[in-house]
């Protein structure tokens, strides 16, 4: 294994602290691999951890044509100020072209403002982003948006249709990417440690892990409104715009569902990567947006 | 009882907050609190504007609107003897509980053959009617179903098809016999998308002949329609109070019969395909 790391990259990530990898807290609860006859939750019901793939795989073929507008609808366009904040944390391009993957990356938002951010503030026209998701109507709906821009037919985008906790080497070698991002879409994954496994396996050394996704939200006063909204006017939404409840049900009780800011943190250094300290803002694991509505998870394979 | 909603309840006390702390009465009830309903009743109405053929987001407003209008129709079952058979029984209409073919048997002049005849000519079935969510007791919302159901047989009973026009004249007789909200609503905003010949027409005509006729006749939910079949149209007619509307032009007969009976067909060959494969 190469022994290059990047300490000019760690810096940047973890600017106080040094390298810090003794696990402090116990291991999470929501990792068994999956035997046969087990079960796992899917929102707050329980289901043969076989089913979760595909009732997963429903819910995203229900909410593809319109999960653009019902991102802005329910979040009232916050998640575009995430979105930005996530990838301006990542700086691509400042060191140079990069090879991107972006996991459960369906509709391209995330690749799109990668490209981007890389374009504009460092007129870098050779990043490239690999954008891959388990479900294809997704994907669909990405090259669709991705028609409409510059990017359309160069090899900077590309879409491949897999599942991220079982990333074929043929297409995704070992040792081959700079970045890795998944945005919004490991909550949804059956076996999070496979999704970290693969993360870790195809990411070059010195590569980054990034991952934003919804969390636990500590101030009692905001949490107490962010669950009314989320279990009143959210499922309405998607009744009253998509006429879809159940999927948009599914979704705010698979956030609820998802290990805490710590416990991920936790997962992420289990699988290899090393990460800040077991706080919170700079230097350390994570970064929570809005409270902790979101949080943005990094770890750098050594 | 530890039913498996109180235990999520406890697994996950902040649902004391929201409406699930009811638990559902019946299949398909989604218990809402007083906010989520007046969003619900707001965002429905704003979406059947935009959309109308959004037929789910009608219902919905439909229910969310209903306030004291079902329990005043409910006591009008309750003061009728057919309306308190039809609580008893809580009949069903859909292509299942209504033998179509049967019906197109029955003597020219009946009211099932007139029904039938009815459907064909503006290309419906009985089918299309959306279920019943967001009301809270069971009775209750039996009887807005029933009343989603019957829509077809108002519109049946007085002689009138499906386009905007006559819909909306129907909408007014169902709101001067019948009193629900929705039905003032779907009347008050519908004609809007009408061009001024049209409004002009609905007006000066539908409008007068729906008041009168809908305040006069009984109270059409009280009317067990699936008991009358072999009953004589006219003599129907007059037994609840009502009359003809003004002579309308009908149009094409709409896709949706059509395409359930494809659909029905496909399914149909199917079958019978599986049937061939697994006996082989």
């Amino acid at each position: 294994m190469q022994t290059l790391t990047r300490p000019s990259l760690r810096r940047a990530l973890f600017p106080l602290h040094r390298n810090l990898q003794t696990p402090s807290s116990p291991p999470p609860t929501a990792t068994q691999p999956p035997s046969p006859d087990s079960t796992t939750h899917f929102g707050f019901k329980q289901v043969p951890s076989s089913s979760k793939q595909h009732l997963v795989k429903e819910v995203f073929d229900s909410v593809s044509s319109k999960y653009d507008i019902m991102n802005d609808a329910m979040s009232l366009g916050v998640h575009r100020l995430w979105k930005d904040s996530f990838v301006s944390g990542l700086d691509p391009g400042k060191r140079g072209p990069l090879k991107v993957i972006d996991v459960a990356g369906g509709t391209g938002d995330i690749a799109l403002r990668i490209l981007d951010y890389a374009r504009e503030k460092y007129s870098d026209r050779e990043t490239s982003v690999d954008v891959v998701d388990i479900n294809g109507m997704m994907l669909k709906e990405g090259e669709k948006r991705f028609k409409k821009t510059m990017y359309h037919n160069t090899p900077q985008i590309s879409f491949q249709v897999s599942n991220a906790q079982s990333l074929p080497p043929s297409q995704f070698p070992d040792n081959t990417y700079d970045i890795y991002t998944i945005a919004f879409g490991i909550r949804n994954c059956t076996n999070i440690p496979d999704v970290l496994t693969q993360a870790y396996r195809v990411l070059k050394p010195g590569g980054v892990f990034a991952c934003l996704e919804f969390s636990k939200v500590e101030n009692p006063l905001l949490a107490s409104i962010y669950d009314q909204y989320s279990f009143s006017i959210i499922p309405l939404l998607g009744t009253i715009l998509a006429g879809d409840r159940e999927s948009y049900q599914y979704l705010v009780e698979s956030i609820r569902k998802f290990p805490s800011q710590p416990d991920f943190a936790q997962m992420v250094r289990e699988a290899g990567f090393e990460t800040g300290k077991m706080v919170e803002g700079r230097g350390g694991a994570w970064r929570d947006l809005w409270g902790g509505v979101a949080s943005v998870h990094m770890g750098v394979k050594v | 009882m530890a039913t498996r909603s109180s235990i999520a309840h406890l697994q996950n006390p902040r649902r004391t907050l929201s409406s699930s702390s009811q638990t559902p009465a019946y299949p398909g009830h989604i218990p809402l609190n007083w906010f989520e309903n007046a969003f619900l009743a707001f965002g429905s109405a704003a979406m059947s504007l935009a959309d109308p053929r959004r037929g789910d987001m009608i219902a919905a407003l439909g229910e969310t609107t209903a306030g004291p209008a079902l329990p005043r129709l409910r006591d009008h079952m309750l003061n009728s003897a057919e309306g308190r058979q039809i609580l008893k029984d809580r009949p069903r209409i859909n292509s299942d509980t209504v033998d179509m073919n049967a019906l197109a048997q029955l003597p020219e002049g009946t009211f099932g053959r007139a029904y039938v005849t009815w459907l064909e000519r503006c290309g419906v079935t009985p089918d299309t009617r959306a279920p019943v969510h967001y009301i809270d007791d069971p009775e209750l919302a039996y009887v807005m179903q029933r009343y989603r159901e019957c829509h077809d047989f108002y519109h049946c009973i007085v002689n009138l098809p499906v386009d905007v026009s006559s819909e909306l004249a129907v909408k007014f007789f169902e709101f001067a016999n019948l009193g629900l909200p929705v039905a003032a609503i779907s009347a008050a905003f519908g004609h809007l998308r009408l061009d001024w010949p049209k409004r002009q027409r609905l007006f000066g005509e539908y409008v007068p002949w729906a008041m009168k006729c809908g305040a006069s006749a009984n109270s059409l939910i009280t009317v067990y329609w699936e008991k009358r079949w072999e009953q004589d149209f006219g003599e129907l007619q007059r037994d609840i109070g009502v009359w003809s509307a003004p002579e309308t032009k009908w149009r094409k007969p709409l896709s949706e019969a059509k395409i359930a009976a494809e659909k029905r067909r496909k399914m149909a060959e199917m079958a019978l395909a599986e049937g061939a494969e697994a006996s082989s």
